[in-house]
């Protein structure tokens, strides 16, 4: 499972961390390069989640660490971490995301808006995300409106948004049906392959992991890379 | 029947079991409403106190109080002299007191003490005493430099600090020292009435101290309230319907409500404690007499639980709890401003009749009074959430935090508002109150006319006997800090008609050296020997003696047979001058003359007043020059530091209790908006964690708290300050009181953007927390 | 399902008469239609011939029912390398991916690694179906669903089949 030196995007070696008595990660490793998509599976609790937070700056773990481009992830300050995830790096999680207040095209529009791109500009490119996205009729609606296909549709906008490098998904489709599921991935997949964005992919489906390049199985907190398995 | 009473004891029980069994957070949540009923508790228990602290007081002062009596010396009576002294601001108030039987007397000792103390004995206050203990009473103590021969128990005393001793003495006599009793207490304590002004001011202060603290006990019970209902939507999912959801909500709000009465029970005996440890201005209470009166303790206590349902279905009316989740009813109806607008004008509908015409003297306009401000202030607060909602519908871009802050207001304002509702009826009301205390002030405060160019500091001694006057000069002249003392005597004088001076006014008579003189009057060519008349005010209808006309210098005070008359002519070369207000302010009038013009030493029964130029920034200074008086004369003296103005004591004392009161309420606020915050941000904290993962800094997160809490608080202070200029200047009218005063909002709005400052302070911490990674993980 | 693979995994847990390996076999994975005893006798001839298990020893009284077989190391790895190695995934394989997790519990493999690989040779297939769903045609997307879904319905069964098997070993252990 080695990758190849100078390729990978990101990556990770021995990675632990552990909630109180109970161990998240127990020496995990993982590894993607530019424009992957991988996806990481395993029983709910294996540590999926906490693999996902530890590679995408966002829990320091307790031990190992995490390679961006060549550099040290967490000997960055908490400061340089975020506006690294404002620039870098899209996020799409199960629920909870949108900002119930904002409209939609607000929303896709925050991390721009984050970066400090002013309103007018940050709009006009969050338009165009969500008629990637086949939501353009949804710019003015809240999230509270529109169904949960949708939003997760707006959540994906909003995660490509800013062209990021990497896109964490966090079960995107765990709370959609298989019809809007398939779409939402389908339409994600597709974003990511026409722009070069790596795709980490945290799901505890088959279906949904058949869209990435390869799967990393996180059990016991211990992720396995088997891609050259068989 | 008793179905139904079955379901209501069910379904409350079931609401106990929930807010009680929820884990930690029900529990936080239940000891948050708790707290906050409770300190509503403890505010309506003080205000049900008020009425027996001052009958509790009047009743002291009462007993104290000794009836001069014309009876003989015999040995059930003593005699009695007021004397008082002042020490940095306090005024210590103290008897001289003397059995007429001396140690053998039969008379009842003063209330709080064993016996009466002997001559040079005396008997202090326990505040007295700590005060002589300190360090800071140095200067006290050896003014007071007496054996101390006990304390005065608690029954002896009108407040628990008040300053006061017994001082046993053996050479008063009945007439200008003292006067004789036979006993204490008995007889009524005059009690002085308020003007309409004060009156109104106090019925106002009374309504802007309560009206927040069902504010405040109303949004302690709504605490959590998201989260119950969303609670309350899985019990109808399982079956209970609209009513059940209703009376288990009761049951829940019960829960915070029963223990927190408990609760302000509790800390109204602490605070009670504290309370009376302090003093305000020389006010002060026992704290056994802050007993709420017993109808109004029954009041609160019915009113607070009834409050608190009320409240609880009042908020469970704007949604639908249906199975599948909570439906808020109220969003899509944009709030009317016709039925808000009404309390309002009602209010001022109720206060035009009494513009120009508010005397307090009937019972019947004080309540139209406080009505119409009980109106006027909950039509602020009705208004609030219209004006919240119009400001905020048309407000779009913006920085971030901007956004985010005015998208949330857009969609949900309520809780926003909840909160600060308070501090507007709080801030309206000290505002209308600062104008009507402005207003107050003009005519309360009366310029005293002092000179503070010529003279600093003024002294007052009840003898004209020169030797001590002498001494007393000598003694001031080597004060340091003290540079220059001018002396006169100030002598009533009568013309010499055979009887008594019942029917003939007194004549001032001045008596002093030159130098001094011409400080008093316009006096150009004073020359020993020299005596001059100033002729008062044409309305006073005092006629100065003609030269020729014989005046008794120790007239026998009124109804009393004179002792000796000292017959003294007034001189042909009396020369008339034109009065000059004396540095103490006061306009002097009267016959001035010299020593020598007298050629007789009048007997001591005036007064020595005496001018001194000093400086007084070392307080020790003043302190010295009493003391100085005190030996010449204990207790028939004194001295003040001279002022351009005096504000009357009365409504000093007011505006300090509204201050104390208006803080309190403002901290009370503070703590209910921040546990508002705090539960938004709760509620949010998956949110938040999401934002977090985008890379979203802590201060555009914080800066969305800030104008979250800042925009409608700033919306509220502009109607709150607006609603109180309108109240204050109808209060002004209302007591023909001069307008003006229209910047008074000012302080208050000042105080409650500090309260939002604060809030958002101590919320970020909170924020901060949320804001760690580790919210992601509850997904 | 092989036969001789899942006796000779049988065998892995000790020594045993051609008839108590029937009977084992039977009680695992006979679902009521036992085994042959001919075919036992058959399948462990092939085994010797392929020295794969030996002799261990013969009892008492001669017949061919009397011999006991032990599994040598040949055979071990035989074993090993059958259950490591990812079925061809097609609808319908559950009695053979059974069998394989439960000779695994039953040798003290780990089931994990066994579903972790048929998991991925499953991926693997499915990752295809997927490409061609997304290039595809409505039929191609509905073909293609058909197979997804089964896919992964029987991925899921072997996942939910190891998670119980390994509790009750487990249980059964402690």
């Amino acid at each position: 499972m080695t990758a190849v030196p100078g390729a990978a995007l990101l990556t990770a070696g021995d990675l632990r961390k552990s909630y109180g008595p109970t161990s998240a990660l127990a020496g995990a490793d993982f590894s993607i390069s530019g424009g992957e998509v991988v996806a990481v599976m395993g029983p709910s609790g294996s540590g999926k989640s906490t693999l996902l937070h530890c590679l995408a700056g966002i829990v320091p773990p307790d031990g190992g660490r995490v390679t961006y481009r060549g550099r040290d992830m967490y000997s960055l300050s908490d400061a340089e971490r975020s506006a690294l995830r404002r620039e870098e790096f899209g996020f799409v999680f199960q629920f909870g995301q949108l900002v119930p207040e904002l409209t939609c095209l607000e929303n896709v529009a925050l991390p721009l808006r984050l970066a400090g791109l002013p309103r007018r500009r940050a709009e006009a490119r969050a338009e165009e995300l969500l008629a990637r996205l086949e939501v353009a009729d949804l710019a003015e609606m809240r999230p509270g409106q529109v169904s949960g296909g949708q939003g997760q549709r707006v959540a994906v906008a909003r995660a490509l948004v800013n062209d990021p490098r990497v896109v964490f998904a966090d079960e995107p489709t765990g709370a959609l049906d298989s019809l809007n599921g398939e779409r939402v991935m389908g339409l994600l997949v597709a974003a990511a392959r026409e722009s070069g964005t790596a795709v980490v992919l945290v799901t505890h489906e088959t279906r949904v992991a058949a869209y990435s390049d390869r799967e990393v199985v996180v059990r016991d907190g211990r992720a396995r890379d088997l891609a050259g398995a068989v | 029947m008793s179905g139904t009473m079955r379901a209501w004891a069910r379904d409350l029980r079931l609401g106990f079991r929930l807010a009680v069994s929820g884990g930690g957070a029900s529990w936080t949540r239940t000891a948050l409403s708790a707290f906050g009923v409770g300190l509503g508790v403890v505010i309506l228990l003080l205000a049900a106190s008020v009425t027996s602290v001052t009958e509790a007081r009047s009743d002291r002062a009462d007993a104290r109080y000794a009836a001069p009596a014309d009876v003989e010396a015999g040995d059930d009576t003593f005699l009695l002299s007021d004397i008082q002294t002042e020490y940095r601001g306090d005024w210590i108030s103290g008897r001289l007191i003397q059995p007429d039987a001396g140690r053998e007397t039969t008379a009842e000792p003063p209330p709080g003490l064993d016996a009466f103390p002997a001559p040079g004995e005396m008997v202090v206050s326990p505040a007295l005493a700590r005060l002589l203990d300190s360090a800071e009473g140095a200067l006290l103590a050896e003014r007071l430099d007496y054996r101390r021969a006990g304390t005065i128990g608690d029954e002896g005393l009108v407040g628990s600090q008040d300053l006061a001793f017994y001082l046993g003495a053996d050479d008063l006599t009945a007439g200008d020292d003292g006067f004789r009793a036979e006993g204490f207490g008995g007889m009524p304590a005059s009690q002085e009435r308020l003007p309409p002004a004060l009156l109104l001011l106090v019925l106002v202060i009374c309504v802007v101290l309560l009206m927040p603290v069902p504010v405040f006990v109303t949004t302690a019970v709504r605490f959590g309230g998201e989260r119950r209902d969303r609670r309350l939507a899985a019990l109808r999912l399982i079956g209970a319907d609209r009513a059940a959801t209703r009376r288990i909500a009761v049951g829940e709000a019960l829960v915070g409500a029963v223990p927190g009465i408990v609760l302000g029970g509790l800390l109204f005996l602490l605070v009670r404690q504290f309370l009376a440890g302090i003093s305000v201005r020389g006010t002060s209470a026992f704290a056994e007499d802050i007993v709420p009166s017993w109808p109004l303790t029954v009041l609160v206590l019915l009113a607070v639980p009834l409050l608190t349902v009320a409240v609880t279905l009042f908020a469970l009316r704007s949604v639908a709890v249906e199975p599948l989740g909570v439906v808020r009813k109220s969003q899509d109806r944009p709030r009317r401003l016709a039925w808000r607008l009404v309390p309002a004008l009602l209010g001022v509908a109720l206060l035009v009749p009494l513009l120009g015409d508010f005397s307090g003297d009937r019972g019947l306009t004080s309540a139209q009074a406080v009505m119409a401000v009980v109106l006027l202030l909950s039509g602020s607060t009705a208004l609030l959430p219209w004006l919240v909602e119009r400001a905020t519908a048309r407000l779009r871009g913006g920085p971030l935090a901007w956004q985010l802050a005015t998208r949330r207001l857009q969609l949900s304002n309520g809780p926003a508002v909840r909160a600060i509702s308070g501090i507007t009826v709080a801030v309206a009301g000290a505002t209308a109150l600062s104008m009507l205390f402005a207003g107050a002030s003009e005519q309360e405060t009366s310029r005293t006319g002092a000179d503070l160019d010529r003279a600093q500091a003024e002294v007052f001694v009840s003898t004209t006997d020169a030797g001590d006057s002498a001494a007393l000069v000598d003694e001031l002249r080597g004060t340091p800090g003290v540079e220059r003392v001018l002396s006169y005597a100030d002598i009533p004088v009568a013309p010499l008609s055979g009887g008594g001076a019942s029917d003939v006014a007194s004549i001032p008579l001045i008596v002093s050296d030159c130098g001094t003189l011409v400080e008093l009057a316009e006096i150009t060519d004073c020359a020993e020997g020299g005596v001059y008349a100033v002729p008062a005010p044409e309305e006073w209808g005092v006629t100065l003696p003609e030269p020729g006309t014989v005046l008794d210098l120790g007239p026998a005070p009124e109804g009393e047979e004179a002792a000796r008359p000292v017959p003294w002519t007034v001189p042909a070369s009396l020369t008339e001058a034109d009065p000059r207000p004396n540095p103490g302010g006061w306009p002097v009038h009267g016959l001035l003359a010299t020593p020598a013009a007298l050629g007789v030493e009048p007997p001591p029964h005036g007064d020595t007043r005496m001018i001194l130029s000093a400086d007084l920034a070392d307080p020790d200074t003043l302190e010295l020059v009493r003391n100085a008086v005190w030996d010449v004369a204990p207790g028939g003296g004194g001295a003040r530091e001279l002022t351009s103005t005096q504000v009357s004591d009365q409504f000093a004392n007011i505006q300090t209790g509204l201050t104390i009161g208006a803080m309190g309420v403002l901290a009370l606020i503070a703590g209910s908006m921040l546990v508002t915050t705090l539960e938004q941000l709760r509620e949010r904290r998956q949110l938040l964690s999401a934002l977090v993962a985008l890379g979203t800094r802590r201060t555009t997160l914080g800066a969305s708290v800030l104008w979250q809490t800042a925009v409608p608080v700033v919306l509220g202070l502009g109607l709150a300050s607006a609603v109180g200029v309108l109240l204050g200047a109808m209060l002004i009218s209302a007591v023909s009181l001069p307008l003006g005063g229209w910047l008074a909002f000012l302080p208050m709005a000042g105080a409650g953007a500090g309260v939002i400052a604060l809030v958002t302070l101590a919320s970020l911490p909170f924020l901060w927390r949320l804001m760690r990674p580790d919210g992601l993980r509850t997904e | 399902m092989s036969i001789s693979h899942t006796l000779l995994g049988l065998l892995e847990s000790g020594p045993c008469h051609g008839y108590d390996l029937k009977r084992t076999f039977d009680v695992h994975f006979g679902h009521g239609r036992p085994l042959h005893y001919g075919q036992v006798y058959a399948t462990m001839s092939r085994l010797l011939k392929n020295g794969l298990v030996e002799v261990d020893g013969v009892e008492p009284g001669g017949g061919p029912e009397r011999k006991r077989y032990a599994i040598t190391d040949a055979g071990v790895t035989d074993v090993e390398r059958w259950l490591s190695r990812p079925e061809k995934p097609e609808p319908y394989l559950q009695s053979v991916l059974y069998t394989k997790v439960v000779l695994a519990l039953l040798t003290d493999r780990s089931a994990d690694d066994l579903l972790d690989t048929q998991r991925a040779e499953h991926l693997r297939l499915m990752r295809e179906l997927t490409r061609r769903k997304i290039d595809g045609d409505l039929a191609d997307q509905l073909v293609c669903d058909h197979a997804l879904f089964h896919l992964e319905a029987d991925l899921r069964w072997l996942e939910l089949t190891a998670a119980r098997l390994d509790r009750l070993a487990s249980e059964v252990r402690s």
